[in-house]
């Protein structure tokens, strides 16, 4: 079985045979296992739960030793971007008469964006706010808005949990990753 | 993964022939994305957030810059009419201008192409796409 770790890991530096063999003896290396399992499953849930679609996986073949971080930088970017479009559209359904050409520029540029990272239900309400926009439907804009807000929340949480696994995993060879 | 003639071998090596984009849009995003996209095929990369302040840079004294992609929808200029303004200028018409979009719209797409725009990407961009500029460039 091969075993991969965190460069920073200091059984990291034995010969990986000897790896092998002090599997039994330090628990390190089962913790770390398991972690990466974790990693995995929490990973191909995001996926089949449909909450990330194939744009995502094109990010992370973006990444490599000159850009470490960069999947992490761009969701970053992605959820200050999108909580100040959310601000901005929970003010606008606030005007009235409303707007809607303003709203559809906000929802356009949220949705952009959503794709761009591949948050795929994301990308999917906001396609459905806009169909309301276009029909000037306000209160299906307003039911709709709460799905996209609950979706962004969602889809924040789990991001952030799953980077921070990441980080406890450290580094990881992009073989071991499922669904790839 | 990677062809013998893929994207990698695109960008040119040396830094004086190391090809230059400058790439416009106003989503921090999207800016990110395709600067990495255009890095990893080790082109030179500029981001701007506007029409205006990529004609800022265009017009310095030696911008070196070999091709512009540019978003389509931005506030104040969309990158059609920063396409306009490139092709109408004798000191940058010779740039090739590719457009990138998030929306399909025919219409749009052959408009842009009848402005002298190189190429019309959809967003989300792929490597293959930049790829596809490869031999584009001026």
């Amino acid at each position: 079985m091969a075993l991969h770790f965190s460069s920073a890991h200091p059984i990291s530096a034995l010969h990986p045979l000897l790896c092998f063999f002090l599997h039994d003896t330090y628990p390190e290396m089962e913790y770390a296992s398991g972690l990466q399992r974790q990693l995995a499953s929490m990973k191909k849930n995001l996926f089949d739960q449909g909450y990330l679609d194939e744009q995502f996986y094109q990010l992370e073949e973006l990444q490599d030793e000159s850009s470490p971080n960069f999947v992490e930088e761009v969701v970053t970017l992605f959820f200050r971007d999108s909580s100040r479009l959310v601000a901005n559209i929970d003010q606008a359904l606030q005007k009235y008469p409303q707007d809607f050409r303003r709203l559809d520029n906000f929802m356009h540029q949220l949705k952009g964006s959503a794709s761009s990272i591949g948050a795929a239900k994301m990308k999917n309400e906001c396609t459905s706010f806009r169909e309301f926009c276009n029909k000037e439907n306000r209160e299906g804009c307003l039911r709709s808005f709460q799905k996209v807000k609950k979706e962004h929340a969602v889809l924040k949480q789990k991001l952030e949990n799953y980077f921070q696994l990441l980080k406890q995993v450290g580094p990881v060879d992009k073989a071991t990753h499922s669904g790839n | 993964m990677s062809s013998p003639r893929g994207p990698k071998a695109c960008g040119g090596g040396a830094a004086d022939r190391q090809i230059h984009v400058l790439a416009v849009d106003d989503s921090s995003v999207d800016r990110a994305v395709i600067a990495r996209l255009l890095r990893s095929s080790k082109y030179r990369v500029t981001t701007v957030d506007s029409g205006k302040k990529a004609l800022e840079l265009l017009g310095l004294q030696e911008p070196n810059v070999n091709m512009i992609i540019t978003d389509y929808w931005m506030p104040e200029m969309t990158g059609f009419e920063l396409l306009k303004i490139v092709k109408e200028s004798s000191a940058l018409r010779e740039i090739p201008v590719v457009i990138m979009s998030s929306e399909n719209v025919p219409n749009r797409i052959n408009r842009c192409l009848e402005e002298g725009a190189e190429d019309f990407l959809l967003k989300p961009v792929r490597p293959s796409d930049v790829a596809r500029l490869c031999n584009r460039m001026r």
